[in-house]
């Protein structure tokens, strides 16, 4: 085990090498380059050159990328051109948000796409079957923006049951400890505070819940139709054990493999997800951070997001990996 | 996503090699005569044939010019009045006073255009990756082996970065345009085409044709080409009919984020649903249309795709 994590973490560490090598291209690659992006279009070529010296861009490229790393190292990605803040401070300062915001919704996927997706397995080939399986087909074929939009629209805006935008209602009077709204709320007293969060949160959770949803329902049939056709739950049901025995303790427990994997793995997609949602409901994460940095073409904030988002995946793959040892005793005896 | 991208590809696989050796007809004939008592691919196939259809015949079958305006006379956008449908526009008119009915029949078209370019790029670039890492790995002796494993661990990293990621950061090398829309989705499908050709590839290295193959001396290279690549194509195909809805939807989620067609001339599903999006509240309608374009196409192609992959899958026909 300790050979295989060591292994692993060599690997990791040539793949984010391999990451940053790209980024560092992508960056240099991209139209107009810094300087036009912050001069002025009548700018004279001298002012040119002294700006690109300054931001070092006429060093040799191995130096450039060099600085580039120690640079992403220390967590150093740079000022976004809109708002000439640090983008890490950006970054750090929206990620509760979007948090709070990914939470809501794996809950509501989770929640609802397991009982889901058992109910299909166990009713595999009926209408109930069909519809399911469509509807949570259905569920990755609509745009997250679009989904997002209409429910603002019907239920915020038409019906007026619930909030149209940003995290609370204008005005109200709220201690940060975490940033976690809700959290903070219930753990501070503050009930009115957590109870307006959950308001503000229904909607966005709902749209940003829709591929998770949808995914976790199929996964959860397929693996419940792999696990039901084996020997043992055969056996335990001959042996006459209760229906509700069985389901627990031979087929979920099984079955909740492949199913806790992809939980662990749609947690990081709701980021790419989370950019379409949070535009749309002005949640001020960083989703929102992302849909305008992508808009207004600010391409460190940009790469930035990209950064942290591939470093996250990279080790939450690492961490699912080493995990499988632990969640089930077959892969461990076998390494 | 990796590991569940890569056991759901490492299954789809597995399925069509199994397949192959089942005893009554051809593994597609089988796998269709399952398929016609689907309501899933039955539903998916009307979907899907219905869709080129009207990609093939709209500019010919369009009422009007979907570029034409009748701005002003009808059309207020400043107090949110749109004509809705009516009996010379069947859809009413957008917010340049263009007929929607013939927007949406002639943006099929441009929409079925996004979708299979990006998805063949994706393929023939992920085929191409894949097919010369399976190829080295089985025939290349030690060298080969380890050109196979730097490729295969780039295409896991690749396939870790989200889809949408990996889409937007090569929209921003090329610009705005429906190209690079094109382009940006097809990038993304890369690593999904290559891993899958790669595993299809060496699930056929072993089996007994082409033992045959390199026991009568039949070169290395066209035991490849005209032995390997062909059997091992199915999961592929396959993969590419879900992927063309996927192609469809992320299209239109480039084009909200600002870096589709700057053109809003063109008609295009993706294109018409972003630009719609800013008329929400006043008039839905103009999202509506193209929204339900895009999501029963993309569900069409996906019910096909899913049927497909079901059918070929060994293991739960066993069940039935």
């Amino acid at each position: 085990m300790l050979r295989y994590t060591v292994k692993r973490l060599l690997q990791l560490s040539v793949a984010l090498l391999g990451l940053s090598l790209l980024l560092f291209a992508w960056f240099k690659a991209l139209p107009g380059g810094p300087e036009n992006r912050l001069l002025p279009e009548n700018a004279t070529d001298r002012q040119r050159e002294a700006l690109r010296a300054a931001l070092g861009l006429d060093e040799p490229v191995w130096t450039q990328y060099g600085e580039f790393l120690g640079r992403i190292v220390r967590l150093d990605f740079g000022s976004s051109l809109s708002s000439g803040r640090p983008i890490a401070t950006e970054l750090a300062e929206r990620l509760p948000a979007t948090v709070e915001l990914s939470l809501a919704a794996m809950l509501i996927a989770v929640g609802l796409g397991i009982p889901l997706g058992y109910l299909a397995a166990k009713r595999r080939g009926t209408w109930i079957d069909f519809g399911t399986v469509s509807g949570s087909l259905l569920g990755t074929c609509i745009p997250i923006f679009f989904l997002a939009a209409m429910l603002k629209v019907v239920f915020a805006q038409e019906l007026g049951w619930l909030p149209t935008t940003f995290r609370l209602t204008a005005g109200a009077d709220f201690t940060e400890v975490t940033g976690l709204r809700v959290f903070d709320g219930i753990i501070t007293g503050e009930f009115d505070i957590a109870w307006d969060a959950v308001k503000h949160l229904i909607l966005p959770a709902i749209a940003l819940s829709s591929i998770p949803l949808a995914v976790i329902v199929r996964i959860t049939r397929a693996s419940v139709l792999d696990v039901v056709g084996e020997d043992y739950v055969r056996t335990a049901d001959a042996k006459g054990l209760k229906p509700s025995t069985v389901r627990g303790r031979h087929v979920m427990r099984n079955a909740m493999l492949p199913i806790a994997t992809i939980i662990g793995l749609l947690l990081g997609s709701l980021f790419a997800g989370a950019v379409l949602t949070e535009s749309v409901f002005a949640f001020g994460g960083i989703g929102s951070f992302v849909y305008q940095a992508t808009t207004e073409r600010d391409y460190p904030a940009l790469m930035g997001f990209i950064l942290v988002i591939a470093v996250f995946y990279v080790v939450i793959n690492l961490l699912v990996d080493l995990s499988y040892g632990l969640l089930d005793p077959r892969v461990r005896v076998r390494k | 996503m990796t590991t569940a991208k890569i056991e759901k590809l490492d299954r789809l696989i597995e399925a069509t090699a199994t397949a192959r050796d089942a005893k009554t007809g051809s593994l597609w004939r089988q796998s269709i005569r399952r398929m016609r008592h689907s309501p899933m691919a039955l539903t998916g196939a009307i979907i899907v044939g219905l869709f080129v259809l009207v990609a093939v015949v709209g500019p010919w079958v369009a009422p009007y010019d979907p570029t034409a305006q009748t701005w002003g006379r009808e059309v207020f956008l400043n107090q949110n009045i749109f004509p809705g449908p009516r009996p010379e526009n069947w859809f009413g008119l957008d917010h340049l006073g263009r007929d929607m009915f013939s927007r949406m029949i002639v943006g099929a078209r441009q929409t079925l255009l996004v979708g299979v370019v990006a998805t063949f790029i994706g393929f023939i670039a992920g085929a191409f990756i894949g097919g010369v890492a399976a190829a080295a790995g089985t025939f290349g002796g030690r060298w080969g082996e380890r050109v196979e494993a730097v490729i295969m661990r780039a295409v896991d990293v690749a396939l870790a970065i989200p889809m949408l990621l990996l889409a937007l950061s090569v929209a921003a090398l090329l610009g705005p345009s429906l190209r690079t829309v094109m382009i940006a989705v097809g990038v993304a499908q890369i690593p999904i085409f290559a891993r899958l050709l790669r595993g299809s590839m060496l699930a056929q290295a072993h089996s007994d044709y082409v033992l045959a193959a390199i026991a009568i001396g039949v070169p290395k290279g066209r035991i490849v080409v005209s032995h390997i690549l062909p059997n091992s194509l199915g999961p592929v195909i396959v993969q590419a009919t879900l992927v063309l809805a996927t192609a469809i939807i992320e299209a239109a989620a480039l084009s909200y984020l600002g870096l589709g067609n700057p053109d809003p001339g063109s008609a295009e599903w993706g294109t018409m649903l972003a630009d719609a999006q800013r008329f929400l509240s006043g008039a839905p309608q103009l999202a509506i249309y193209p929204a339900v374009g895009i999501i029963v196409t993309a569900l069409g192609f996906t019910l096909l795709g899913e049927a497909m992959r079901e059918s070929l899958d060994p293991r739960l026909r066993r069940q039935e």
